[in-house]
Protein backbone atom coordinates (compact mmCIF):
# COMPACT_ATOMS: atom_id res chain seq x y z
CA UNK A 1 0.00 0.00 0.00
CA UNK A 2 2.68 2.45 1.06
CA UNK A 3 5.01 1.47 -1.74
CA UNK A 4 2.43 1.24 -4.50
CA UNK A 5 0.28 4.26 -3.75
CA UNK A 6 1.50 6.73 -1.13
CA UNK A 7 5.13 7.15 -2.19
CA UNK A 8 4.33 7.50 -5.93
CA UNK A 9 1.58 9.96 -5.05
CA UNK A 10 4.02 12.07 -3.02
CA UNK A 11 6.51 12.00 -5.89
CA UNK A 12 3.79 13.02 -8.35
CA UNK A 13 2.65 15.95 -6.22
CA UNK A 14 6.22 17.20 -5.78
CA UNK A 15 6.93 16.79 -9.49
CA UNK A 16 3.68 18.53 -10.49
CA UNK A 17 4.49 21.49 -8.27
CA UNK A 18 8.02 21.62 -9.65
CA UNK A 19 6.65 21.66 -13.22
CA UNK A 20 4.16 24.44 -12.47
CA UNK A 21 6.72 26.63 -10.74
CA UNK A 22 9.23 25.98 -13.53
CA UNK A 23 6.66 27.04 -16.12
CA UNK A 24 5.88 30.33 -14.41
CA UNK A 25 9.55 31.19 -14.04
CA UNK A 26 10.27 29.97 -17.56
CA UNK A 27 7.78 32.51 -18.92
CA UNK A 28 9.64 35.22 -17.02
CA UNK A 29 12.98 33.89 -18.25
CA UNK A 30 11.74 33.86 -21.83
CA UNK A 31 10.56 37.46 -21.59
CA UNK A 32 13.89 38.47 -20.08
CA UNK A 33 16.02 36.58 -22.63
CA UNK A 34 14.09 37.99 -25.58
CA UNK A 35 14.17 41.46 -24.07
CA UNK A 36 17.95 41.31 -23.65
CA UNK A 37 18.32 39.99 -27.19
CA UNK A 38 16.45 43.09 -28.36
CA UNK A 39 18.36 45.51 -26.08
CA UNK A 40 15.38 45.96 -23.77
CA UNK A 41 15.10 45.35 -20.04
CA UNK A 42 11.99 43.18 -19.99
CA UNK A 43 9.72 43.09 -16.93
CA UNK A 44 11.18 45.31 -14.19
CA UNK A 45 8.23 46.61 -12.16
CA UNK A 46 7.08 43.70 -9.98
CA UNK A 47 9.75 42.89 -7.41
CA UNK A 48 13.51 43.18 -7.96
CA UNK A 49 14.25 42.86 -11.69
CA UNK A 50 10.64 41.76 -12.20
CA UNK A 51 11.19 38.40 -10.49
CA UNK A 52 7.78 38.45 -8.82
CA UNK A 53 6.14 38.69 -12.24
CA UNK A 54 6.27 34.89 -12.25
CA UNK A 55 3.99 34.80 -9.21
CA UNK A 56 1.69 37.65 -10.21
CA UNK A 57 0.93 36.34 -13.71
CA UNK A 58 -0.81 33.09 -12.66
CA UNK A 59 -2.90 35.00 -10.07
CA UNK A 60 -3.96 37.43 -12.78
CA UNK A 61 -4.89 34.56 -15.13
CA UNK A 62 -7.05 32.87 -12.47
CA UNK A 63 -8.95 36.12 -11.85
CA UNK A 64 -9.56 36.77 -15.56
CA UNK A 65 -12.96 36.40 -17.16
CA UNK A 66 -13.47 33.07 -18.94
CA UNK A 67 -15.58 33.44 -22.08
CA UNK A 68 -17.37 30.67 -23.95
CA UNK A 69 -18.48 31.99 -27.36
CA UNK A 70 -22.16 31.44 -28.16
CA UNK A 71 -21.45 29.38 -31.25
CA UNK A 72 -18.92 27.13 -29.52
CA UNK A 73 -19.50 23.48 -28.71
CA UNK A 74 -19.63 23.90 -24.92
CA UNK A 75 -18.52 20.40 -23.87
CA UNK A 76 -15.60 20.08 -26.29
CA UNK A 77 -14.61 23.69 -25.69
CA UNK A 78 -13.94 22.88 -22.03
CA UNK A 79 -12.52 19.44 -22.72
CA UNK A 80 -9.86 20.62 -25.21
CA UNK A 81 -7.55 22.45 -22.76
CA UNK A 82 -7.68 19.52 -20.32
CA UNK A 83 -6.89 17.09 -23.12
CA UNK A 84 -3.97 19.29 -24.08
CA UNK A 85 -2.54 19.70 -20.59
CA UNK A 86 -2.88 16.19 -19.12
CA UNK A 87 -0.63 14.42 -21.69
CA UNK A 88 1.98 17.16 -21.37
CA UNK A 89 2.12 16.58 -17.61
CA UNK A 90 1.83 12.77 -17.72
CA UNK A 91 4.84 12.61 -20.06
CA UNK A 92 6.94 13.58 -17.02
CA UNK A 93 6.03 10.25 -15.39
CA UNK A 94 8.68 8.42 -17.40
CA UNK A 95 11.36 11.12 -17.16
CA UNK A 96 13.99 10.03 -14.64
CA UNK A 97 15.89 12.78 -12.84
CA UNK A 98 18.47 10.32 -11.55
CA UNK A 99 19.37 6.64 -11.58
CA UNK A 100 17.94 5.96 -8.13
CA UNK A 101 14.29 4.96 -7.71
CA UNK A 102 13.75 8.13 -5.68
CA UNK A 103 14.17 10.28 -8.77
CA UNK A 104 11.52 8.91 -11.12
CA UNK A 105 7.80 8.18 -10.93
CA UNK A 106 7.90 5.10 -13.16
CA UNK A 107 10.64 3.33 -15.10
CA UNK A 108 8.71 1.20 -17.57
CA UNK A 109 10.51 -0.95 -20.13
CA UNK A 110 8.83 0.93 -23.01
CA UNK A 111 9.54 4.39 -21.57
CA UNK A 112 10.51 6.14 -24.80
CA UNK A 113 7.55 4.68 -26.71
CA UNK A 114 5.24 5.74 -23.88
CA UNK A 115 6.67 9.24 -24.05
CA UNK A 116 6.07 9.46 -27.82
CA UNK A 117 2.53 8.10 -27.55
CA UNK A 118 1.47 10.29 -24.65
CA UNK A 119 2.85 13.51 -26.12
CA UNK A 120 1.04 12.86 -29.41
CA UNK A 121 -2.33 12.73 -27.60
CA UNK A 122 -1.91 16.50 -27.20
CA UNK A 123 -2.80 16.89 -30.89
CA UNK A 124 -6.40 15.96 -30.04
CA UNK A 125 -6.57 18.91 -27.67
CA UNK A 126 -5.49 21.25 -30.46
CA UNK A 127 -7.89 19.81 -33.05
CA UNK A 128 -10.80 19.87 -30.62
CA UNK A 129 -9.99 23.44 -29.58
CA UNK A 130 -10.14 24.61 -33.19
CA UNK A 131 -13.25 22.63 -34.00
CA UNK A 132 -15.17 23.46 -30.81
CA UNK A 133 -14.48 27.21 -31.13
CA UNK A 134 -16.54 27.32 -34.33
CA UNK A 135 -14.59 30.34 -35.48
CA UNK A 136 -12.49 30.68 -38.63
CA UNK A 137 -9.04 31.50 -37.31
CA UNK A 138 -8.93 28.78 -34.65
CA UNK A 139 -10.18 26.17 -37.12
CA UNK A 140 -7.55 27.05 -39.72
CA UNK A 141 -4.84 27.21 -37.09
CA UNK A 142 -5.77 23.86 -35.57
CA UNK A 143 -5.69 22.21 -39.01
CA UNK A 144 -2.27 23.67 -39.62
CA UNK A 145 -1.04 22.74 -36.18
CA UNK A 146 -2.17 19.14 -36.39
CA UNK A 147 -0.72 18.68 -39.90
CA UNK A 148 2.57 20.12 -38.67
CA UNK A 149 2.66 18.03 -35.51
CA UNK A 150 1.97 14.72 -37.21
CA UNK A 151 4.43 15.46 -40.04
CA UNK A 152 7.31 16.10 -37.67
CA UNK A 153 6.30 13.27 -35.41
CA UNK A 154 7.20 10.78 -38.14
CA UNK A 155 10.66 12.29 -38.49
CA UNK A 156 11.24 12.32 -34.72
CA UNK A 157 9.98 8.75 -34.25
CA UNK A 158 12.18 7.49 -37.07
CA UNK A 159 15.19 9.33 -35.67
CA UNK A 160 14.67 7.81 -32.25
CA UNK A 161 14.85 4.33 -33.79
CA UNK A 162 18.54 4.90 -34.45
CA UNK A 163 19.04 6.00 -30.84
CA UNK A 164 17.34 2.81 -29.64
CA UNK A 165 19.58 0.82 -31.98
CA UNK A 166 22.57 2.30 -30.19
CA UNK A 167 21.22 1.80 -26.67
CA UNK A 168 19.36 -1.49 -27.17
CA UNK A 169 16.62 -0.50 -24.71
CA UNK A 170 13.52 1.70 -24.57
CA UNK A 171 13.71 2.37 -20.83
CA UNK A 172 14.79 5.94 -20.06
CA UNK A 173 16.96 4.85 -17.15
CA UNK A 174 18.32 2.06 -19.35
CA UNK A 175 19.31 4.50 -22.09
CA UNK A 176 21.32 6.65 -19.69
CA UNK A 177 22.92 3.54 -18.15
CA UNK A 178 23.83 2.37 -21.66
CA UNK A 179 25.58 5.70 -22.20
CA UNK A 180 27.51 5.12 -18.97
CA UNK A 181 28.43 1.60 -20.12
CA UNK A 182 29.52 2.86 -23.54
CA UNK A 183 31.40 5.68 -21.82
CA UNK A 184 30.10 8.36 -24.17
CA UNK A 185 27.06 10.61 -24.56
CA UNK A 186 24.96 9.54 -27.52
CA UNK A 187 25.05 13.09 -28.86
CA UNK A 188 28.61 12.26 -29.97
CA UNK A 189 27.74 8.88 -31.55
CA UNK A 190 24.49 10.13 -33.11
CA UNK A 191 25.09 13.80 -34.01
CA UNK A 192 22.72 13.60 -37.00
CA UNK A 193 19.96 12.16 -34.82
CA UNK A 194 20.55 14.89 -32.26
CA UNK A 195 20.14 17.67 -34.84
CA UNK A 196 17.02 16.00 -36.28
CA UNK A 197 15.45 15.63 -32.84
CA UNK A 198 16.22 19.26 -32.00
CA UNK A 199 14.51 20.44 -35.22
CA UNK A 200 11.63 18.08 -34.53
CA UNK A 201 11.36 19.33 -30.95
CA UNK A 202 11.06 22.92 -32.16
CA UNK A 203 8.30 21.90 -34.57
CA UNK A 204 6.49 19.65 -32.08
CA UNK A 205 6.30 22.44 -29.50
CA UNK A 206 5.20 25.05 -32.08
CA UNK A 207 8.24 27.19 -31.46
CA UNK A 208 9.98 29.66 -33.73
CA UNK A 209 10.92 29.06 -36.57
CA UNK A 210 8.02 26.58 -36.80
CA UNK A 211 5.38 28.57 -34.91
CA UNK A 212 2.97 28.57 -37.87
CA UNK A 213 0.00 27.51 -35.68
CA UNK A 214 0.41 30.79 -33.82
CA UNK A 215 1.46 33.00 -36.71
CA UNK A 216 -0.24 36.08 -35.31
CA UNK A 217 0.04 38.10 -38.51
CA UNK A 218 -2.06 35.50 -40.34
CA UNK A 219 -4.13 33.73 -37.71
CA UNK A 220 -4.43 36.23 -34.82
CA UNK A 221 -4.06 33.98 -31.76
CA UNK A 222 -3.83 30.58 -33.42
CA UNK A 223 -6.00 27.70 -32.26
CA UNK A 224 -6.73 29.34 -28.89
CA UNK A 225 -7.99 32.64 -30.29
CA UNK A 226 -11.39 32.13 -28.65
CA UNK A 227 -9.95 31.03 -25.32
CA UNK A 228 -9.54 33.32 -22.36
CA UNK A 229 -8.95 33.13 -18.65
CA UNK A 230 -8.07 29.81 -17.06
CA UNK A 231 -8.79 27.65 -20.09
CA UNK A 232 -6.30 29.72 -22.08
CA UNK A 233 -3.82 29.32 -19.22
CA UNK A 234 -4.13 25.54 -19.42
CA UNK A 235 -3.09 25.65 -23.10
CA UNK A 236 -0.23 27.93 -22.19
CA UNK A 237 0.83 25.63 -19.38
CA UNK A 238 0.66 22.62 -21.70
CA UNK A 239 2.85 24.33 -24.27
CA UNK A 240 5.57 25.20 -21.77
CA UNK A 241 5.36 21.85 -19.99
CA UNK A 242 5.91 20.26 -23.40
CA UNK A 243 9.01 22.37 -23.97
CA UNK A 244 10.43 21.35 -20.58
CA UNK A 245 9.71 17.65 -21.07
CA UNK A 246 11.19 17.62 -24.58
CA UNK A 247 14.30 19.39 -23.29
CA UNK A 248 14.56 16.82 -20.52
CA UNK A 249 14.21 13.89 -22.91
CA UNK A 250 16.76 15.36 -25.33
CA UNK A 251 19.17 15.79 -22.41
CA UNK A 252 18.57 12.18 -21.34
CA UNK A 253 18.94 10.66 -24.80
CA UNK A 254 21.82 12.68 -26.19
CA UNK A 255 23.55 14.47 -23.33
CA UNK A 256 23.88 11.65 -20.85
CA UNK A 257 21.09 12.69 -18.50
CA UNK A 258 22.52 12.79 -15.00
CA UNK A 259 26.01 11.67 -16.11
CA UNK A 260 28.94 14.06 -15.92
CA UNK A 261 30.73 15.04 -19.13
CA UNK A 262 33.04 12.29 -20.44
CA UNK A 263 31.81 9.60 -17.99
CA UNK A 264 34.65 7.28 -19.03
CA UNK A 265 37.54 9.69 -18.34
CA UNK A 266 38.93 8.93 -14.87
CA UNK A 267 40.73 12.28 -14.64
CA UNK A 268 37.39 14.06 -14.49
CA UNK A 269 36.08 11.91 -11.60
CA UNK A 270 36.23 14.93 -9.26
CA UNK A 271 33.16 16.24 -11.13
CA UNK A 272 31.13 13.48 -9.45
CA UNK A 273 30.94 15.72 -6.37
CA UNK A 274 28.12 17.52 -8.15
CA UNK A 275 24.97 15.35 -7.80
CA UNK A 276 23.47 13.84 -10.93
CA UNK A 277 20.21 15.75 -10.83
CA UNK A 278 22.10 19.06 -10.89
CA UNK A 279 23.86 17.94 -14.07
CA UNK A 280 20.50 17.04 -15.58
CA UNK A 281 18.86 20.31 -14.51
CA UNK A 282 21.80 22.21 -15.96
CA UNK A 283 21.38 20.42 -19.28
CA UNK A 284 17.62 21.01 -19.32
CA UNK A 285 18.24 24.67 -18.56
CA UNK A 286 20.70 24.91 -21.45
CA UNK A 287 18.13 23.45 -23.84
CA UNK A 288 15.43 25.81 -22.57
CA UNK A 289 17.81 28.70 -23.13
CA UNK A 290 18.55 27.37 -26.64
CA UNK A 291 14.81 27.34 -27.42
CA UNK A 292 14.52 31.00 -26.33
CA UNK A 293 17.70 32.01 -28.12
CA UNK A 294 16.36 30.50 -31.36
CA UNK A 295 13.06 32.31 -30.85
CA UNK A 296 14.86 35.62 -30.46
CA UNK A 297 17.04 35.02 -33.51
CA UNK A 298 15.21 33.31 -36.35
CA UNK A 299 12.30 34.39 -38.58
CA UNK A 300 9.33 32.13 -39.27
CA UNK A 301 9.15 29.59 -42.10
CA UNK A 302 6.41 29.69 -44.73
CA UNK A 303 3.95 26.81 -44.45
CA UNK A 304 4.99 25.06 -47.65
CA UNK A 305 8.64 25.33 -46.60
CA UNK A 306 7.76 23.80 -43.24
CA UNK A 307 6.03 20.82 -44.84
CA UNK A 308 8.86 20.41 -47.35
CA UNK A 309 11.48 20.28 -44.58
CA UNK A 310 9.45 17.75 -42.63
CA UNK A 311 8.57 15.38 -45.45
CA UNK A 312 11.35 15.76 -48.00
CA UNK A 313 14.39 16.48 -45.85
CA UNK A 314 14.03 15.10 -42.33
CA UNK A 315 12.39 11.75 -43.22
CA UNK A 316 15.04 10.67 -45.81
CA UNK A 317 17.86 11.70 -43.47
CA UNK A 318 16.24 9.85 -40.56
CA UNK A 319 15.82 6.69 -42.68
CA UNK A 320 19.41 6.89 -43.91
CA UNK A 321 20.53 7.33 -40.31
CA UNK A 322 18.72 4.13 -39.28
CA UNK A 323 20.32 2.17 -42.13
CA UNK A 324 23.82 3.48 -41.40
CA UNK A 325 23.45 2.85 -37.66
CA UNK A 326 22.19 -0.69 -38.27
CA UNK A 327 25.00 -1.55 -40.68
CA UNK A 328 27.69 -0.06 -38.43
CA UNK A 329 26.28 -1.93 -35.43
CA UNK A 330 26.38 -5.31 -37.20
CA UNK A 331 29.76 -4.87 -38.86
CA UNK A 332 31.70 -3.23 -36.03
CA UNK B 1 1.95 -8.75 -12.66
CA UNK B 2 5.39 -7.29 -12.05
CA UNK B 3 5.23 -5.17 -15.20
CA UNK B 4 1.62 -4.18 -14.66
CA UNK B 5 2.40 -2.68 -11.27
CA UNK B 6 4.86 -0.29 -12.90
CA UNK B 7 1.93 1.41 -14.58
CA UNK B 8 0.08 2.17 -11.34
CA UNK B 9 2.08 5.39 -10.72
CA UNK B 10 1.34 6.49 -14.30
CA UNK B 11 -2.37 5.94 -13.77
CA UNK B 12 -2.08 7.95 -10.55
CA UNK B 13 -0.32 10.69 -12.50
CA UNK B 14 -3.16 10.82 -15.05
CA UNK B 15 -5.69 11.16 -12.22
CA UNK B 16 -3.69 13.84 -10.40
CA UNK B 17 -3.09 15.83 -13.60
CA UNK B 18 -6.77 15.68 -14.59
CA UNK B 19 -7.74 16.61 -11.04
CA UNK B 20 -5.39 19.57 -11.15
CA UNK B 21 -6.85 20.79 -14.46
CA UNK B 22 -10.43 20.49 -13.19
CA UNK B 23 -9.52 22.07 -9.85
CA UNK B 24 -7.99 25.17 -11.45
CA UNK B 25 -10.97 25.54 -13.79
CA UNK B 26 -13.42 25.34 -10.89
CA UNK B 27 -11.43 27.73 -8.66
CA UNK B 28 -11.12 30.16 -11.54
CA UNK B 29 -14.84 29.94 -12.27
CA UNK B 30 -15.56 30.80 -8.64
CA UNK B 31 -13.24 33.80 -8.29
CA UNK B 32 -13.15 35.30 -11.78
CA UNK B 33 -15.27 38.23 -12.83
CA UNK B 34 -17.95 37.80 -15.48
CA UNK B 35 -19.68 40.61 -17.33
CA UNK B 36 -21.14 39.20 -20.50
CA UNK B 37 -22.77 40.97 -23.36
CA UNK B 38 -23.90 39.77 -26.76
CA UNK B 39 -20.97 41.18 -28.77
CA UNK B 40 -18.36 39.74 -26.43
CA UNK B 41 -19.66 36.22 -27.00
CA UNK B 42 -19.55 36.46 -30.81
CA UNK B 43 -16.84 34.44 -32.60
CA UNK B 44 -13.73 36.56 -33.08
CA UNK B 45 -13.26 37.84 -36.62
CA UNK B 46 -11.15 40.97 -36.20
CA UNK B 47 -14.15 43.17 -35.44
CA UNK B 48 -16.25 42.13 -38.42
CA UNK B 49 -19.53 40.34 -37.81
CA UNK B 50 -19.25 36.72 -38.99
CA UNK B 51 -21.26 36.26 -42.17
CA UNK B 52 -20.79 32.53 -42.77
CA UNK B 53 -20.28 29.48 -40.62
CA UNK B 54 -16.70 28.67 -39.72
CA UNK B 55 -17.01 24.97 -40.52
CA UNK B 56 -16.57 25.35 -44.25
CA UNK B 57 -14.69 23.21 -46.75
CA UNK B 58 -10.93 23.16 -46.31
CA UNK B 59 -7.95 21.95 -48.31
CA UNK B 60 -7.88 18.21 -49.03
CA UNK B 61 -4.11 18.34 -48.41
CA UNK B 62 -4.68 18.06 -44.66
CA UNK B 63 -6.54 14.81 -45.18
CA UNK B 64 -3.75 13.49 -47.38
CA UNK B 65 -1.12 14.38 -44.78
CA UNK B 66 -3.15 12.57 -42.11
CA UNK B 67 -3.34 9.41 -44.24
CA UNK B 68 0.38 9.49 -45.00
CA UNK B 69 1.04 9.96 -41.29
CA UNK B 70 -0.91 6.84 -40.36
CA UNK B 71 0.97 4.76 -42.95
CA UNK B 72 4.45 6.01 -42.10
CA UNK B 73 3.99 6.06 -38.34
CA UNK B 74 2.72 2.49 -38.22
CA UNK B 75 5.68 1.41 -40.34
CA UNK B 76 8.06 3.25 -38.03
CA UNK B 77 6.58 1.56 -34.97
CA UNK B 78 7.47 -1.80 -36.59
CA UNK B 79 11.12 -0.80 -36.33
CA UNK B 80 11.01 -0.33 -32.54
CA UNK B 81 11.03 -4.02 -31.54
CA UNK B 82 13.73 -4.72 -34.10
CA UNK B 83 15.90 -1.90 -32.78
CA UNK B 84 15.63 -3.20 -29.19
CA UNK B 85 16.74 -6.77 -29.94
CA UNK B 86 19.13 -5.90 -32.76
CA UNK B 87 22.02 -7.48 -30.83
CA UNK B 88 20.41 -10.93 -30.85
CA UNK B 89 19.18 -10.81 -34.44
CA UNK B 90 22.52 -9.54 -35.79
CA UNK B 91 23.02 -9.91 -39.56
CA UNK B 92 19.72 -11.74 -40.20
CA UNK B 93 17.73 -8.96 -38.55
CA UNK B 94 19.65 -6.30 -40.41
CA UNK B 95 18.95 -7.83 -43.83
CA UNK B 96 15.28 -8.32 -42.98
CA UNK B 97 15.03 -4.71 -41.87
CA UNK B 98 16.84 -3.44 -44.95
CA UNK B 99 14.23 -5.23 -47.08
CA UNK B 100 11.49 -3.63 -44.98
CA UNK B 101 13.02 -0.16 -45.28
CA UNK B 102 13.46 -0.70 -49.04
CA UNK B 103 9.73 -1.37 -49.40
CA UNK B 104 8.98 1.65 -47.21
CA UNK B 105 11.22 3.82 -49.39
CA UNK B 106 9.42 2.53 -52.51
CA UNK B 107 6.12 3.77 -51.06
CA UNK B 108 7.76 7.03 -50.05
CA UNK B 109 9.19 7.60 -53.56
CA UNK B 110 5.78 6.77 -55.04
CA UNK B 111 4.08 9.35 -52.78
CA UNK B 112 6.75 11.88 -53.69
CA UNK B 113 6.43 11.24 -57.46
CA UNK B 114 2.63 11.47 -57.26
CA UNK B 115 3.01 14.89 -55.67
CA UNK B 116 1.46 13.92 -52.35
CA UNK B 117 4.25 15.68 -50.49
CA UNK B 118 3.90 18.97 -52.40
CA UNK B 119 2.04 21.60 -50.46
CA UNK B 120 1.24 24.14 -53.17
Amino acid sequence: MLDTLVIPLLKIVVLLNAILISVTFMVLMERKVIAWAQSRLGPMRVGPYGVLQAIVDPIKLILKEDITPVKADKMLFSLAPILSLVPALVAFAVVPFGGDELFYVADINVGLLFFLSVTSIGVYGIILAGWASNSKYPLLASLRASAQLISYEIAVTMTLVSVILTSGTLSMVGIVEAQLADGVWYGFIQPVAFVLVMIGALAETNRVPFDLPEAETELTGGFHTEYSGMRFSLFFLAEYANIIVISAVTALLFFGGWLRPFPNVEALAFLDIIPGWIWLFGKIFLFLYLFMWIRATLPRYRYDQLMRIGWKLLIPIALANIVVTGIVKVLV
Amino acid sequence: METFEQYVPILLFVLVATGFALFTLIVSALVSSSKYNKVKLEPYECGIEPETDARDRYSVRYYLIAMLFVIFDVETVFMFPWAVIMDELALFGLIEMLVFIFILVLGYVYAWRKGALEWV
